[in-house]
């Protein structure tokens, strides 16, 4: 039934007859556009030319557009080309791709030194808007936070509860494991080398003050950020693209009070726990350590930590961790918030909220460590 | 071939879907002959879709044959597979447009993994294709989150017709159109299954595109068909739901 396609030029007198055979279909289409292209040339002749497609087995959409835009380029000049033999079948296939209009396809735009730097310009006027978003966002939240402070009754505790699970409760095992590991490696490295100057005790210092003031709170924040940062920015960016925050506002509810609210306070509850938990695991890891790689008793341990730590290393670590996940919480939902239509952009959201929130958790590490250090604690 | 003209284009036999212990489709027959339009209706939650899906292979079954081009898609391989799906088009419920591709990408896309044609052809038959399908060229660099619902449905179906397939499955392909684009839609149908001698599966609950573009309906209940035949045999029918259905006051507002 298939058969290759062909078009043969017969001679008519003062005419030329264009005469197509065979399938005219999608699957033949590279043939066929050779074969058209071949024909095309034929255009500006003397005579008049007629397409005949009486003889083609099977015609489709490709097969028709074809015949036509031949038909078009041999219209040009005086000639008109024509199209002959038809059946009924094809015709209105036919008349329906005569009337595409052949409309030059703009292209996507290439890439030009200029578009690069303007691309760059954009790119950097667009950090005061990220840093106007943020503080937007962080007002916002506020706001709804003092509303809920005097209707009490409206606070979403169910909501809360079921972020701080999945925030909290189910991070635990993989952030115990994380930080048990790196207290390891402290533990491992600092007695490796401190070995050489016979101050191997002098790891427990350096492991306390490092992660209760320091890895503990900024580890765990980066695997947060990591984890949750970026589920909270798909849920609310996905939201976003089925309109159901569209459909909340709709319904009289501020999306800031019934999404964003809850996520927030869930964060800012759990990092605290988290980062407390992580730092324990962290000196359990170098403890062990330090005992089997290291041979500091568990006894001489404790009592080392209890002389080289305060309480006020503790209390510097773990206050930056609300500010932390306030920091995250806030970058997630306003990129997720900022997602368009497309799953691309729910992806470049995801990635921008992953990324920003451990750059805004880095600078905000580096500003407590510039006051807690002029405050001399 | 000529095997492959008098059998009918998809054969189910006996299919079982199951989800968890709810039995959706309970030992299932449905032949489509080809070039025909099937039209397929059902109350809601029926397993129209379901079916659908089931016989393009999304959904798996618990039992049961399905032959699609006499080739049965349980037991072929994938080069087989691959060239049944290349001849089929699906228009999915929510038009399911690549949301990171404009308009043109979007129809291409089949084209470009599928036929080894030049660029200025693709951009052509795109052309055509959304002519075909009533909308104008300036849409072809919009993204799908910039279409209106019908305008969705429209570049969806160019979409499922962009390879020129033998058969397209439509999920309500007339729901959220204005009577007006779904009296187009249903002309349109009719219109490239006259051309192309396509075949049309096409669920679908308007009831003028039941009257003016199917040539038969077949009728989904319990998880079987209850009926199949022509609009007149299902107006004759004494079943209750199908009385109901054809009998209503919208049935026959449309049949004036």
């Amino acid at each position: 039934m298939n058969s290759d396609p062909k078009l043969e030029r017969i001679a008519k007198g003062n005419a030329l007859a264009l005469c197509a055979t065979g399938t005219w279909t999608a699957s033949f289409a590279p043939v066929l556009e050779r074969i058209v292209a071949d024909a095309e040339k034929l255009a500006g002749g003397p005579q008049s030319i007629f397409i005949d497609v009486s003889e083609v087995a099977k015609l489709d959409t490709f097969g028709a557009w074809l015949i036509e835009r031949l038909r078009r380029s041999l219209t040009k000049g005086p000639v008109e080309a024509q199209i002959a033999g038809l059946s009924a079948n094809y015709s209105s296939l036919v008349d329906e791709v005569r009337r595409v209009r052949a409309t030059a396809v703009v292209d996507g735009g290439t890439v030009t030194i200029t578009g690069m730097l303007e691309q760059i310009g954009r790119t950097v006027a667009g950090v005061g808007g990220t840093v106007a978003g943020l503080v937007d966002m962080l007002g916002a939240v506020l706001a709804a936070g003092f509303r809920v402070l005097i209707h009490p009754r409206s606070f979403r505790l169910t909501s809360t509860v079921h972020h701080m699970e999945q925030v909290c409760w189910r991070a635990v095992p993989i952030i115990v494991l994380i930080t048990f590991l790196i207290g390891c490696i402290i533990a491992q490295q600092g007695i490796f080398h401190f070995r050489r100057f016979g101050a191997d005790i002098f790891v427990v210092d350096m492991l306390g003050v490092l992660v209760l003031r320091e890895i503990g709170v900024l580890l765990v924040a980066i695997m947060v950020a990591g984890r949750s940062g970026s589920a909270y920015t798909a849920e609310l960016g996905s939201m976003k693209m089925r309109e159901e925050i569209d459909a909340l506002r709709t319904m009289g509810f501020d999306p800031i009070e019934v999404l964003v609210l809850p996520r927030m306070m869930a964060l800012v509850l759990a990092l605290p726990i988290l980062a407390f938990l992580g730092a324990m695991a962290a000196l359990y890891g170098g403890g062990l350590v330090a005992w089997l790689y290291g041979g500091v008793e568990p006894e001489a341990f404790l009592l080392r930590l209890r002389d080289a730590i305060s309480i006020d290393h503790f209390i510097v670590g773990i206050v930056k961790a609300p500010v932390m996940a306030a920091v995250i919480g806030i970058v997630a939902c306003v990129e997720g918030l900022a997602v368009q239509g497309s799953a691309e952009s729910l992806g470049q959201h995801t990635t921008a909220s992953v990324v920003k929130g451990i750059f805004f958790v880095i600078v905000m590490d580096g500003v407590f460590a510039i006051f807690f250090a002029s405050i001399g604690m | 071939m000529a095997g492959e003209i008098q059998n009918p284009i998809i054969r189910v036999r006996d299919i079982t879907v199951q989800f968890g212990s709810t039995r959706v489709l309970d030992g299932l027959n449905l032949d489509v002959k080809r070039g025909e339009i099937l039209g397929f209706v059902g109350p809601s939650g029926a397993g129209k879709s379901v079916l659908t899906r089931t016989i393009i292979g999304l959904v798996p079954k618990v039992a049961g044959s399905i032959e699609v081009f006499g080739v049965d898609l349980d037991s072929s391989n994938t080069s087989q597979r691959r060239n049944v799906e290349r001849r089929w088009g699906v228009l999915f419920q929510q038009g399911a447009l690549f949301s990171s591709l404009t308009v043109r990408q979007n129809i291409q896309f089949p084209m470009r993994e599928y036929l080894r044609v030049s660029q200025r052809l693709m951009d052509e038959i795109t052309m055509a294709k959304l002519t075909m399908v009533g909308l104008k060229p300036e849409v072809a660099e919009r993204f799908p989150s910039e279409l209106s619902g019908g305008m969705i449905k429209r570049v969806a179906l160019a979409r499922a017709l962009s390879l020129d397939p033998d058969l397209v499955f439509l999920d309500e392909p007339t729901s959220g159109l204005d009577p007006i684009g779904a009296g187009d839609f249903d002309e349109l149908v009719r219109t490239l299954q006259r051309t192309l001698g396509l075949t049309v599966f096409m669920v679908t609950h308007d009831l003028d595109s039941l009257y003016t573009a199917c040539d038969r309906i077949a009728v989904l209940g319990n998880g079987k068909i209850i009926a199949a035949g022509s609009i007149a045999d299902m107006q004759a029918s004494q079943h209750p739901w199908l009385r109901q259905y054809f009998h209503g006051k919208r049935a026959r507002a449309v049949m004036g």
